[in-house]
């Protein structure tokens, strides 16, 4: 699903190397964790391969499916397929959330050749995603995300997810802000679009949102780089001694 | 003083040769009033105060500056809104275009017509609100306007009217220099709308005078401009009772130059004033300015100003806006922003904020910003699908929606969104 390699991205403003050379092999239908301490660039990788301004690739590729993801806007990158959840979602006032969500299904079917879904259509499958949840009526109509609560944020994003059905879907520490009822919603949401053709890049500083969302892959990053990677246990590992110990033995 | 005594010859030279139009003996008196006030304020110039940001040369200027007939023209707003729709073409009344005036709650009589009759209702606010307006910042165009007004009309509200009054202005002349004035009076507890669409002329002066009774209710929308060449300098005077609301808004697309002036007098307590606008200009020569003054003269009253515009390719926005808290108005509520959304390092917005307090008692905010589109919120669209054409007009409505939520009718409301819509595609 996803390949990406040897990727060095530096910040655009600044000489600062962030990536250093990553490697990354996601299969279709699978879950993979990315772990790490602040500032190993986690967030960097995320936004680098959905196409954020500011950063500069000095070396390797990231390929969706095949398709250089580097070299395309990130609409296109979005009607390819790849989903960022993101850690802040943006608050847009005076857009109302409907009116968001139907730009932006819409503009994916026109990107993908596909004929745009009518306002009743729509309508109808929101409901029943916003429903499962726990999104009411009340927070589809306001403005996009304003006055949101951190946890009601995050379960837009995941209705965003529901909707656009992306192939590849990268959540960035989803579980910031969020208490244990909140996040078990969320990952109820995630868990519910699970499947076969469907993969997740999950990037998270803790353990805890793995009990919900349990990986198959779980990688450390540190200082630019996958420096480890390991099956499930490798998290709990990670819970109970921090990063120290899989940093010195990387070493 | 020379400076002082080359603007009054000037002005002087500009109004030789005027003659005000004949009519009762109060008519005739408040327009000789408003020309001696021309003459004692002199016509502006850029040196003045109010008018540094905003050159009235060609406002001023004896001939009008001719304007292109509107092209590519969407079509006139509102039409499905049940509504008395008032003509004017090229700032002449036109009857056969009107429908009948005669509606329920109201009443309706050409200005012209009201200024031949001895005792008549609008003397004691025809050029009576303006007079007052021009202090403590003076305001000459406004007084011309009073002095020399050919035609409009004078709206009596009883009740509560049916359905909107909506003055269409059309312009056939590429050379049309139309001079109006309207004048409103909302009895006690009466309500009205007032619709104003349309391009109107080549120049434009336009003043409306509105008084409000106890418990009145006055709604104003107004879309102006519509990438038209036309110049126009509006103003609009008000006088608000007890316990009522007086709410205006306008939407400027594009045009040369607009400047447009809002005087509102608070005078009852518990009244509600608010005055907002919207504007989206294109290109060098858009220059559109919005010169606001709100006292507040009664207790416990609230007062907005929301501001907005959209500025590019060399555009320019002005916003020069106060609020006048007098000794004893306590417990105002006073609220006031202006921004503006530059699209690029060419456009340009001026703004001057001001609040003037001699109440101890009061809430008084103010604000004023200019900025870009976030690039964060446009990353975020696009990274949902949106293109990036769509995402920055997304934004670029989002950044406008405060601007329009002011709008008290929804359907209204939603009639203009949709425009701003089709105007931004157009337009990027």
């Amino acid at each position: 699903m996803l390949e990406i390699k040897d990727l060095k991205v530096k910040l655009e403003e600044e000489d600062k190397q962030i990536l250093k050379g990553v490697d990354l092999k996601i299969e279709p239908g699978t879950v993979h964790a990315i772990m790490g301490p602040n500032g190993s660039g986690k967030s960097t990788l995320s936004y680098v391969l959905s196409g954020r301004d500011g950063y500069e690739v000095t070396g390797g590729t990231a390929a969706l499916e095949g398709a250089d993801l580097l070299d395309m806007e990130p609409e296109d990158r979005a009607a390819a397929g790849l989903f960022l959840a993101f850690q802040y979602p943006v608050e847009i006032p005076g857009v109302g959330n409907m009116t968001f969500l139907r730009t932006a299904v819409n503009a994916q079917r026109k990107a993908r050749g596909e004929e745009e879904l009518s306002a009743g259509d729509f309508l109808k499958i929101v409901r029943e995603k916003a429903k499962s949840l726990q999104i009411d009526a009340d927070m589809l109509k306001r403005p996009v995300n304003v006055g949101f609560s951190g946890g009601e944020k995050k379960r837009n994003e995941i209705l965003q997810m529901a909707m656009l059905e992306p192939k590849m879907c990268i959540l960035d520490e989803t579980d910031s802000g969020l208490d244990v009822d909140a996040m078990k919603l969320v990952s109820e949401g995630v868990n519910a679009l699970r499947s076969e053709g469907r993969s997740f890049l999950v990037i998270t500083h803790y353990q805890r949102l793995l009990d919900h969302i349990k990986p198959d892959v779980v990688h450390i990053m540190a200082d630019g780089k996958i420096v480890k990677s390991g099956g499930p246990e490798l998290a709990l590992e990670v819970e109970n001694n921090g990063y120290a110990d899989i940093l010195a033995e990387v070493a | 003083m020379a400076l002082a005594q080359m603007k009054l010859d000037a002005t002087e030279a500009r109004l030789a040769g005027v003659t005000l139009p004949d009519g009762a003996v109060w008519a005739r008196d408040a327009r000789a009033a408003a020309l001696e006030r021309v003459r004692q304020m002199g016509l502006p110039t850029k040196r003045d105060e109010y008018w540094r940001y905003t050159d009235p040369s060609s406002l001023t200027a004896a001939e009008a500056p001719t304007a292109a007939l509107l092209e590519n023209d969407e079509g006139p707003l509102f039409e499905d809104v049940d509504r008395v729709r008032i003509v004017f073409v090229d700032g002449v009344f036109d009857p056969a275009a009107s429908d009948d005036l005669s509606t329920e709650g109201v009443e309706i009589e050409r200005l012209a017509d009201a200024m031949q009759v001895d005792i008549h209702w609008a003397k004691d606010i025809y050029g009576v609100l303006e007079a007052r307006g021009q202090k403590p910042v003076e305001r000459p165009l406004a007084a011309l306007n009073t002095a020399l007004a050919t035609d409009g009309v004078v709206i009596r509200a009883t009740g509560k009217v049916s359905k909107p009054i909506n003055f269409i202005y059309l312009h056939n002349d590429v050379a049309s220099d139309a001079v109006l004035h309207n004048v409103v009076k909302v009895e006690a507890d009466a309500e009205i709308t007032l619709l104003e669409t349309g391009p109107a002329a080549a120049r434009f002066s336009k003043q409306l005078e509105v008084e409000l009774g106890e418990g009145a209710v006055f709604n104003h929308v107004r879309a102006q401009g519509r990438d038209h060449e036309r110049r126009a300098v509006t103003h609009c005077f008000a006088r608000i009772a007890e316990n009522s609301s007086f709410k205006s808004f306008t939407l400027t697309f594009n045009g040369v130059l607009t400047r447009n002036e809002c005087v509102l007098e608070i005078v009852g307590d518990n009244a509600v004033a608010h005055v907002a606008g919207a504007c989206v200009g294109d290109g060098k020569d858009f220059h559109h300015d919005d010169t606001v003054f709100v006292t507040h003269d009664a207790v416990n009253c609230e007062s907005r100003q929301v501001f907005k515009k959209v500025l590019r390719n060399g555009a320019t926005g002005v916003f020069q806006g106060k609020i006048l808290v007098k000794e004893g108005a306590q417990k105002t509520d006073g609220y006031q922003i202006s921004q503006s959304l530059l699209l690029d390092d060419d456009s340009q917005f001026l703004a001057k904020p001001e609040l003037e307090i001699y109440a101890d008692d009061v809430a008084c905010s103010h604000g004023s910003t200019s900025g870009a589109i976030d690039e964060t919120a446009l990353f975020y669209l696009r990274s949902r699908g949106v293109s990036m054409t769509d995402a920055r007009n997304l934004l670029t409505l989002s950044f406008l929606a405060e601007a329009l939520e002011e709008i008290a009718d929804e359907a209204l409301a939603e009639e203009l969104r949709d425009r701003l819509e089709r105007w931004l595609a157009r337009h990027s």
